[in-house]
């Protein structure tokens, strides 16, 4: 107990000294996952989108594919990606592997299936609200789904907030791509796992805090973010 | 006016349903619940296809473009109400120049000039069908459909979207309409449609049909009785 609240201290005295490496290990943490969401929503958005309001052979088993993909364990995309980006794996040549690349493309590997899923099941809802009246002014499946990819953009603000959320909270694919490496790509996840473990519990402790503020933080703007658009446009 | 004939079968919604429309401006179709009239209007707007038969306008097989359809529940985009009416002369391919002058111009025939840029689905839900109604006159249609408009609004504002109706149709659009109330269809109808287990039971002038119907089941549903329960 003694050590724990001995712990507690100097995490907080870290962070309020907040020195170079700390911001360091914070700013990477963040630009990945945001990266990574970025990607991930560009990928996803519009495959939410077909699967959602898509008229084709094998609809059902996408929705359900996506789903599942939803589950993927963190370390096997890692270990998957690690096999694609290491020197022998397909992508070799580009000598990404232990970069803050490997780390974003992994990370959006992780995250799209999540957006993905979570964007079908907002258009799809919106989808069976508009159907008829959208078929009735004479919109295509395609314009129905840019349109319902614009009406439900404030739930669709809230997915990537979640997904952000899944991307910087989790350890395993940026620890096996991008290898924890000091300075390059260590982030808040990694570098809580190995201080840990080598028993330097306040700097652990400190990043704790702080990723538990972000997810926080994140958690709250996607709340604000529905409670005001509904106000705003019912 | 084009005239309609169709059959369902396979779905034993509709069965064996014939049925034209000609000259008449303001059409009713009543019915109980599960006659089939929504899927009657959705036949005839093309939201669904039959499965038996054909439904010709004016003896050609391809349905004029010029129709809008009004749904009991309106459903508005999350945007201003004029850029919802904008939204559907977008899609009828209106020039962008016009979109906004048509919008603003139907939406003042509604009654709506002054909640223009108000967010549409923070209307109240007769605001909201109101704004239906201006998104579907701005199209110009030849025929506006209207399932059940009123159903789901209390009786002022009932009254408003029937003032509306009236005026649409006397611009020169045909009306076909459900509804469930029949004083709303003696102050609209020209010609009832009386719907029965999916078939058509008597298509009749509006006020021969209230007077002295012609078949049993209208006359039971009038009164109120309801002989197939």
């Amino acid at each position: 107990m003694e050590s724990l609240t001995q712990s507690l201290s100097m995490a907080l005295s870290l962070l309020v000294g907040m020195d170079a490496p700390l911001l360091e290990v914070i700013w990477l943490s963040l630009t990945v996952s945001f990266a990574a969401v970025l990607f991930a929503s560009l990928i996803g958005f519009p495959l939410g989108a077909l699967v959602a309001v898509g008229d084709f052979p094998g609809r059902r088993l996408a929705t359900v594919a996506l789903n599942a993909l939803v589950g993927l364990p963190a370390v096997v995309v890692g270990l998957l990606a690690y096999l694609m980006l290491s020197r022998s794996g397909p992508l070799g040549s580009l000598g990404l592997l232990f970069t803050p690349t490997a780390m974003v493309i992994a990370q959006t590997i992780l995250i799209t299936p999540l957006v993905a899923a979570l964007a079908r099941q907002v258009i799809e809802d919106a989808w069976r609200e508009y159907r008829e009246q959208l078929i009735s002014l004479g919109a295509t499946r395609p314009r129905a789904s840019l349109t319902l990819l614009w009406d439900t953009r404030f739930s669709l603000a809230t997915v990537v907030l979640v997904g952000f959320g899944r991307a910087v909270a989790e350890v395993g694919t940026v620890m096996i791509v991008g290898g924890n490496i000091a300075g390059v790509t260590r982030t808040m996840t990694t570098t809580i796992a190995l201080e840990t473990s080598k028993g330097d519990l306040p700097l652990a402790l400190a990043l704790g805090m702080v990723l538990v503020g972000v997810v926080f933080l994140m958690n709250g703007m996607a709340y604000l973010m529905r409670e005001w658009s509904m106000r705003r446009y019912g | 006016m084009e005239g309609v004939a169709f059959s369902h079968g396979s779905h034993a919604i509709l069965d064996n349903m014939r049925l034209s429309f000609d000259g008449v401006a303001r059409t009713v179709i009543l019915g109980a619940n599960g006659a089939g009239k929504s899927v009657t209007m959705r036949l005839l707007h093309g939201l669904l296809k039959p499965n038996v038969g054909r439904i010709t306008w004016g003896g050609k097989d391809t349905p004029p473009t010029r129709q809008a359809m009004v749904f009991q529940k309106p459903v508005m985009l999350r945007t201003s109400a004029l850029r919802n009416v904008a939204y559907g002369l977008k899609l009828a391919g209106v020039p962008k120049a016009e979109r906004l002058a048509r919008a603003r111009a139907a939406m003042a025939r509604v009654g709506l000039a002054h909640l223009e840029k108000r967010a549409a689905r923070v209307l109240s839900g007769g605001e909201q069908q109101r704004l239906a109604l201006a998104r579907a006159w701005s199209l110009e249609p030849r025929v506006l459909f209207l399932d059940e408009p009123t159903a789901s609004l209390d009786p002022s504002a009932a009254r408003e979207i029937e003032n509306i109706i009236a005026e649409i149709a006397d611009a020169g659009t045909k009306i076909v309409m459900t509804t469930h109330s029949l004083g709303q269809a003696q102050r609209l109808a020209e010609e009832i449609i009386f719907l029965h287990l999916g078939r058509v039971v008597e298509q009749t002038p509006a006020a021969e049909f209230f007077r002295q119907p012609r078949s049993a089941e209208a006359a039971a549903f009038i009164r109120g009785e309801l002989p197939w329960v």
